[in-house]
């Protein structure tokens, strides 16, 4: 069973694909199409629970002492290329693995009312999620670029096929994938560089890492330093535009706006940690130099991201556009702490990568939820709805201030692992990047209480917001756990830090010690 | 039990919160004084068994909940501290709490949030106890930030106005401006000591002292000198500045009286405002290291304090005239700090959260008598309609205004004394700055002499005409002749008569030496205060100063005819404001104040010309519609057109003719080959 853990969970989701299908074989001509149509609901609701379920066996299971991939299944995949289907775990991959299929779930509930090709939207949903945690379990390169693509392709149909306004959904569609595809093109060279020059007859992930150390500790480079700039290059291209980082965000304003709110939580909530996760899977531990090199200019264009995802939030008029360049914003501070190299910033970005998903996920829930109710997302149409809708208020408040990192909420933990991890590296001018990421936690108060107030107090002007509905049971069922997560990992956050202590400071030391000799 | 003293409030909170709405006013109102008077049985329990007993110099009582974040060697615990200055804090805390609560049940009957005011209250108790309580830089963050929240929750309380949400958010985002600054002093003193923590800690398996331990044995920094303990003392100072409403970031404190009165007296006036004073006296061990830092601290202080004053001079709503006393008073304590004298500053704070939060529930009284009048132009001889309310303040503002034997008096005397004497600020300026303090006194006196006789003598004044638009009343214009004022009710003028109380007994902690008294309080706190170490002379340098600092200190106190006559001129001083502020304003009590000051010298509009504006212009009309829309996206578009050209120029090749394809092929061939003949 251990053994084939993560493979259940990654095909589980295909199996629900294929029941429904299956389902409408059987059924579709006896029973109305609202009826069958609820049957696809609660099917895609029970099998992505039940994911969920199998995920958490996971974490229970998972044994924080060891800094190694756990649960590994390594079988012959492609034998003429050396390619394995070699799945694991570590304490890194673990919380994104919980975390998508966390998710999944929120996902399908607060789109519950999809009416457009049901069967086809749930199976699109499935494929991502395999796609999305494939990228995370695959311990070879082929395999992770297999996953990789495979999420991009049902988030383009997500986006295209259920977004939001036809005019405008097919062009955010095709800016996405061009970016994401051209994006990953690099990283396959990237990938197919490092299979060569490290002589390897494999693509397994860590054997090429534990060939390229051991020769780095014999003084031996398999990789020339002027080509492994450019691999590194290849790599985290792939990467920056996927978290994204500015400049290469470009995508990310009309894609989050346009995507239906399932696909703005998996892309913000998930998709985004891909880029990070690859970073910290791929550019550290194989090019610990170059890495360290580049570390002050990465952590420059994280700062200037965080600022300026900010200030754009600042001026923004759209709610979702709004919630986008925040997103922006935040995962700046996931790059900084990653390329500050020490203990407290990377565990802080991983934590931040978690609140992120969650905070930034019931964000784009709490917007969809009204944007719903109204058909807009103008700021300015809304207004007084605390007095309206009281329980949804109370959600989005806990969740705008989890988002602004007040104390005691998951935001802050992360932020403050970061900023204090930053300023202690010895990275050069991180000290500097410190205090302009510490900035940010003053702007994003700006933004945060502006639309607070704008949305939630003053009187009620529109005559539209007067009738609103209040929660509804689904939605609450998917708002609180959210809401509750963002207490209990403010409150209590040794418990997930703790998990990835040992993997985290794997990689840190790895880099550091190597980039040193 | 530490955690108990924090944790009865958070129970309140979320009964209220959640149960309070189905259960009604009475059960809020049980549950949330009830959890007040636990905290404060178990505070005073805490404090008389557990500390008192304990030999002097040695009081402390730590308590481990358990580890909050620990990566790496930083670490940061739930832990309590309770030591002479966080036991003093407590004490008032949770009684000033407690009678604030019970008047807030009063105030607030009949009001729709009912519930939901008090669940903020009481989370507000939960935070501030934590601030205090927290035996770490980050646990005070908690509490820090934490009140903040509620501050915002409940200056926004009356969700439908407009200017209260405008009020909450401007407190919240000005607090994080300060926030801005603590954060990074947290920074900077993690990577300095590696400890954020206020006893010594055991950190991977390593003992490390506390950073204020380390802190002591680091050598002073000259004026002048920016080192490593100014850096850390001024950050945290910035973030005092937002939390204690100090120059430049004081704006949000007037602003903030949009909320409910209990709000102000509780969180605006008695508690969280001073929660700047003692993060620098919990931090006294760092200032002192610095005396650049004390220099600035006593500096902004006095500013504060006498700039403050001057504006409160002018305004015409009673919880305004308030809100820039308190920011004045802060100020005074901010200058006691920067002086050396943090006990002094401490005690202010204490004597100061009586009389200020009496004179803002009286205030509330009067408004609640009112009608929700809030402009004293309106008001007028209420002393017949209210006279519990009108008596209790009568308290307060003698108190505030250093009238001898009350309790403002004793503190305030005692900071100008310290002031005049001081020895760790050059000598030049420690004199400028008590003529600062003294003329704010006189000030003090008139401004508050000013509210009083506007307020309850003279003639009513119920009817005058609405000045343009300068209060916010409820009611409508026709109402003004209907006002019948009114005495508040039982529960709302018991806590006014038991803080008068307090506000007359409350100095006697603290009466010098140079009176016949022992200064309690000061022999109390001073083993967890540092001492500031007397002027460097830059030629001589740290080391020897700190040696001998011990031994000048005191000896420098006890001057005692000189401080005779010293507190002879502030007795003097506040009776001229009194005598001033009446003659003045019965005579004609609705002068014409220069509108320089009525305007509070314009400083809000220089901020949104000078910062707001500026910022939110950039961010639109360059950084969004230019960068991010024109270039950056407008970059990739331009690319994607790029290829599209090419490829639309390149289109006429493919004619789908073989024979033009061949042709092509032929040609190239041919200059393939003319090329490999004659390279």
């Amino acid at each position: 069973m251990e053994l084939y853990l993560i493979t259940i969970l990654l095909f589980l989701p295909l199996l629900g694909a294929a029941s429904m299908w299956g389902h409408s074989l059987a059924f579709l001509h006896r029973v109305p199409l609202e009826r069958i149509r609820e049957h696809y609901r609660w099917i895609a609701l029970v099998i992505a629970g039940l994911e969920f379920l199998i995920s958490l066996i996971l974490l229970f299971k998972f044994d924080s002492s060891k800094s190694e991939p756990q649960f590994q299944l390594n079988i012959p995949w492609i034998e003429g290329l050396g390619a394995h289907f070699h799945l694991g775990v570590d304490g890194i991959s673990l919380w994104l693995v919980v975390l998508t299929t966390f998710l999944l779930p929120i996902a399908i509930l607060v789109t519950w009312r999809v009416n457009n090709n049901v069967r086809a939207y749930f199976t699109t949903l499935f494929l991502l999620e395999t796609g999305i945690i494939g990228v995370f379990v695959s311990l070879d390169m082929l395999l992770f670029y297999l996953f990789w693509e495979m999420s991009i392709i049902p988030m383009g149909f997500l986006i295209g096929v259920w977004g939001a306004e036809r005019e405008h959904r097919v062009h955010a569609t095709i800016k996405f994938l061009i970016f994401t595809v051209v994006g990953s093109l690099f990283m396959l060279v990237g990938i197919i560089g490092v299979f060569y020059y490290s002589g390897a007859t494999t693509f397994d992930l860590l054997e090429i890492t534990q060939t390229l150390q051991s020769n780095r500790a014999a003084g031996r480079e398999l990789i020339p330093a002027n080509l492994a700039v450019w691999f590194w290059l290849a790599f985290a291209l792939g990467f920056f535009v996927k978290i994204p980082i500015w400049p290469l965000h470009a995508w990310l304003p009309e894609t989050y706006v346009q995507a239906p709110t399932s696909g703005s939580i998996m892309m913000a909530g998930v998709m985004a940690k891909m880029g990070a996760y690859g970073l910290m899977r791929f550019n550290l531990p194989l090019f610990p130099d170059v890495s360290m090199k580049f570390a002050p200019w990465v952590m420059a264009l994280a700062v200037i991201g965080l600022i300026y995802g900010a200030l754009l939030a600042i001026v923004q008029t759209d709610l979702k556009r709004l919630v986008a360049y925040s997103s922006l914003s935040h995962l700046g501070y996931v790059i900084l702490g990653i390329f500050a190299f020490t203990s407290q910033s990377m565990q802080g970005a991983l934590f931040q990568m978690i609140n992120h998903g969650i905070s930034t996920g019931a964000l784009f829930v709490c917007v969809g939820l009204i944007t719903q109710r109204r058909q807009t997302r103008e700021i300015s149409e809304f207004g007084g709805m605390a007095t309206q809708m009281p329980g949804y208020s109370t959600a989005f408040m806990i969740i705008a201030f989890s988002s602004l990192g007040l104390p005691l909420l998951n935001g802050f933990i992360g932020e403050i692992l970061i900023l204090v991890g930053t300023f202690s590296s010895s990275v050069p001018y991180s000290k500097v990047f410190a205090v302009i990421g510490a900035a940010g936690v003053v702007l994003a108060s700006i933004y945060i209480l502006w639309k607070m107030q704008r949305v939630l107090f003053g009187a009620v002007t529109k005559e539209e917001n007067k009738e609103l509905e209040d929660l509804t049971r689904r939605e609450r069922v998917a708002l609180i756990p959210m809401v509750a997560l963002a207490i209990v990992l403010g409150v209590t956050p040794m418990v997930f830090l703790r998990a990835s202590d040992r993997t985290v400071n794997q990689v840190r030391t790895a880099v550091v010690q190597q980039s040193s000799k | 039990m530490l955690k108990w003293i924090t944790f009865a409030p958070l129970i309140g909170a979320l009964l209220c919160g959640f149960l309070g709405k189905k259960l009604g006013e009475k059960f809020v109102s049980l549950v949330a004084c009830g959890s007040v008077a636990v905290s404060m049985v178990l505070a005073f329990f805490a404090f008389f068994t557990k500390l008192l007993p304990l030999p002097e110099g040695q009081r402390v009582v730590t308590e481990h909940f358990f580890t909050w974040i620990e990566v790496g060697t930083f670490r940061a615990d739930f832990a309590y501290l309770l030591d002479p200055l966080s036991g003093t804090y407590i004490l008032f805390i949770t009684g000033v709490g407690l009678l604030i609560h019970i008047y807030a049940t009063g105030y607030m009957h009949g009001d729709e949030g009912f519930y939901r005011f008090f669940a903020y209250l009481n989370l507000f108790m939960f935070m501030m106890l934590t601030l205090v309580l927290g035996d770490n830089l980050l646990l005070l963050f908690v509490g820090w930030e934490g009140v903040g929240l509620c501050s915002y929750l409940l200056i926004g309380y009356y969700i439908e106005r407009q200017e209260a949400g405008d009020a909450a958010k401007k407190a919240f985002i000005v607090n994080r401006i300060g926030d801005f600054g603590y954060s990074i002093g947290v920074m900077v003193a993690f990577t300095t000591f590696t400890s954020v923590s206020f006893v010594d800690k055991t950190i991977g398996g390593k003992l490390i002292p506390s950073l204020l331990t380390q802190a002591a044995e680091k050598p002073v920094e000259a004026v002048g000198a920016f080192g490593i303990m100014t850096a850390i003392a001024l950050l945290l100072f910035v973030g005092a500045c937002g939390k204690s409403a100090q120059v430049p970031l004081f704006v949000w404190l007037p602003d903030a009286m949009a909320g409910p009165t209990p709000v102000s007296a509780l969180i605006h006036a008695a508690t969280m405002v001073t929660a700047g004073v003692y993060l620098t006296a919990r931090c006294s061990a760092i200032f002192t290291r610095s005396q650049t830092a004390l220099l600035i601290v006593a500096v902004v202080g006095a500013f504060t304090a006498m700039f403050a004053a001057t504006i409160g001079i002018a305004q015409n709503d009673i919880k305004k005239v308030l809100a820039y006393s308190t920011v004045s008073q802060l100020g005074y304590m901010f200058l006691a700090c920067g002086v050396g004298a943090f006990t002094a500053g401490i005690f202010h704070v204490m004597t100061h959260a009586f009389f200020k939060a009496l004179l803002f529930l009286g205030a509330g009284s009067v408004i609640h008598g009112m009608h929700e009048e809030q402009d004293i132009r309106r008001m007028g001889g209420l002393k017949k309609y209210m006279p519990w309310t009108f008596k209790t303040m009568m308290v307060g503002w003698l108190a505030i205004s250093g009238v001898p034997l009350l309790s403002g008096f004793f503190s305030k005397d005692e900071i100008l004394w310290q002031t005049w004497s001081s020895t760790a600020l050059p000598t030049g300026l420690t004199k400028t700055l008590w003529f600062l303090a003294l003329a704010t006194a006189l000030l003090t006196a008139v401004y508050m002499t000013r509210l009083m006789v506007l307020t309850f003598w003279g003639k009513e004044r119920f009817d005058v005409a609405k000045d343009e638009g300068h209060h916010k009343t409820e009611h409508h214009e026709g109402e003004h002749h209907a006002i019948h004022p009114h005495e508040s009710p039982k529960v709302m003028w018991i806590p006014l008569v038991v803080l008068a109380v307090l506000s007359i007994v409350g100095g006697y902690v603290g009466v010098s030496a140079a009176w016949g008294g022992s200064n309690a309080i000061e022999h109390f706190l001073s083993p967890v205060i540092a001492k500031a170490a007397p002027m460097i002379d830059t030629a001589h340098g740290a080391a020897a100063a700190t040696a001998s600092h011990a031994a000048e200190a005191a000896e420098a106190h006890h001057d005692v005819t000189t401080e005779r006559i010293f507190t002879g001129i502030s007795v003097v001083v506040a009776f001229l404001g009194i005598f001033l502020g009446w003659t003045m304003f019965t005579a004609q009590p609705l002068r014409k104040m220069p509108s320089l000051l009525e305007n509070k010298y314009y400083v809000d509009e220089i901020y949104d010309a000078a910062i707001v504006n500026p910022i939110l212009g950039t961010s639109r009309n360059f950084l969004w519609r230019i960068l991010d829309v024109k270039i950056i996206d407008g970059a990739i578009n331009g690319i994607a057109h790029l290829f599209g050209e090419t490829g639309s120029t390149m289109r006429f090749l493919q004619t789908g003719f073989a024979r033009s394809y061949a042709a092509i092929m032929l040609v190239g061939a041919i200059v393939l080959i003319l090329y490999f003949t004659f390279r």
